[in-house]
């Protein structure tokens, strides 16, 4: 899945998501959802493939029409709005425009740190919210990122892309809110478990049954998911948030966190492990019979 | 739990023995989900996989959990924050300038 945002198949989505502009944030995420299912189901080679990829893209085209027939549609939402800053290529505007721009506010044209901030205000707050789990919290965090970016904006190096560099100062300043909240600290799942160079071992295989495809839109997994994020030690979320909400690769998550490529590989293997142990007594058909005694998170 | 130490038999990559346990398919699942590693070794787990229901499991899950989350990432901002981040940056660069 992340391989089809990352190569050269986003170039034949991205039509379509222009395509797709002015559809209702719920509305484009339900479409987003169905490509994945349609992208999950088919082995990693042939998703690379030109031909299939066009067969998603028409599919997309398809169920965007069906979507608007629904009347799925808000003329609220601004192309800057539509989930731009999710899939890498989109997260910002075109390098020399963004350099353009970072070069006019350092010299003085003030006004104009807010365009360069609009396009990745929506993954500013997303990274906030999936590490601290609470929405004030997050929309805190979030200013305060962006203040602190227009304050050190003479630091910022155009080698690095400028939205990873807000989001870097974004989980600085999420770690920052959770140390002073001592309390998520002592809910960390991973305090007292081997080191992260042992190796985790999956629990309860017995219990385990694939997710069915239906309950994936379920509001109860959906908050079963996010109570398994916060229960993961802090190091591990942000690799999570940062590879499989985010989407950067694993050079940008590197970069962001200030830790080498192969440490966060080694911290997602744990973070996928332990979310989907996490997920496990509640994604059997239980889900989709809606038992209470399923929806908690199971604690470790 | 029953762990599968690793098999004997024939690796489709080539014709000699090939054998993964279970633990070396767990250490590359996430690898293996995000199509970084070679293709012997994605071989050798998809042999494994084929003999091996626990780790079919474990790798459907992770699978199915990394979906979800991808799926998580189309929040709506809360309603005003646009207008609450330009203010307070309007104060901010007031302030400090």
């Amino acid at each position: 899945m992340n391989a089809f945002f990352q190569d050269q198949s986003w170039n034949f989505y991205r039509p379509c998501v222009s395509h797709s502009r002015g559809l209702s944030m719920s509305a484009y995420g339900a479409l987003r959802g169905k490509l994945r299912y349609v992208d999950e189901r088919k082995p990693p080679n042939l998703v690379r493939r030109e031909g299939f990829t066009i067969v998603v893209a028409a599919r997309l085209f398809q169920l965007t029409n069906l979507l608007r027939t629904a009347n799925s549609l808000t003329s609220t939402v601004t192309t800057a709005n539509t989930d731009g800053c999710a899939a890498p290529s989109r997260r910002e505007g075109r390098p020399d425009d963004v350099a353009d721009l970072v070069a006019r506010v350092k010299t003085g044209e003030h006004e104009l740190f807010y365009e360069l901030i609009r396009p990745c205000e929506r993954a500013i707050f997303l990274t906030a919210m999936k590490i601290l789990g609470n929405e004030a919290d997050a929309e805190e965090v979030a200013q305060e990122a962006v203040l602190k970016a227009f304050t050190h904006l003479d630091q910022f190096r155009a080698e690095a892309k400028f939205s990873t560099w807000l989001i870097q100062i974004t989980v600085n300043e999420a770690r920052i809110k959770l140390r002073k909240d001592r309390r998520k600290l002592y809910q960390s799942i991973d305090e007292g478990i081997a080191d992260e160079d042992g190796d985790y071992i999956p629990r309860d295989f017995a219990d385990w049954r694939e997710i069915p495809s239906e309950a994936l839109e379920r509001k109860e997994l959906r908050e079963a998911l996010d109570r398994g994020l916060q229960i993961l030690a802090p190091k591990y979320r942000e690799v999570l948030v940062l590879r499989d909400v985010q989407r950067f690769n694993t050079q940008e998550t590197a970069r962001i966190l200030g830790i080498t490529e192969g440490v966060v590989r080694t911290r997602l293997l744990r973070a996928r492990l332990q979310m989907r142990d996490a997920l496990a007594p509640g994604i059997d058909a239980s889900w989709a019979a809606g038992r209470s005694e399923y929806k908690k998170v199971r604690p470790w | 739990m029953k762990l599968n130490k690793g098999m004997k038999g024939l690796s489709p990559v080539g014709d000699r023995v090939v054998e993964i346990s279970c633990l070396e398919v767990w250490r590359e699942i996430s690898n293996y989900i995000d199509n970084d590693i070679d293709s012997e070794l994605r071989a050798r787990i998809e042999y494994h996989l084929k003999n091996c229901k626990h780790c079919t499991a474990i790798l459907e899950g992770t699978s199915n959990t990394v979906r979800l989350l991808a799926d998580g990432a189309s929040i709506d901002l809360p309603s005003g924050f646009s207008q609450r981040l330009q203010q307070k940056l309007a104060n901010h660069v007031k302030r400090t300038t």
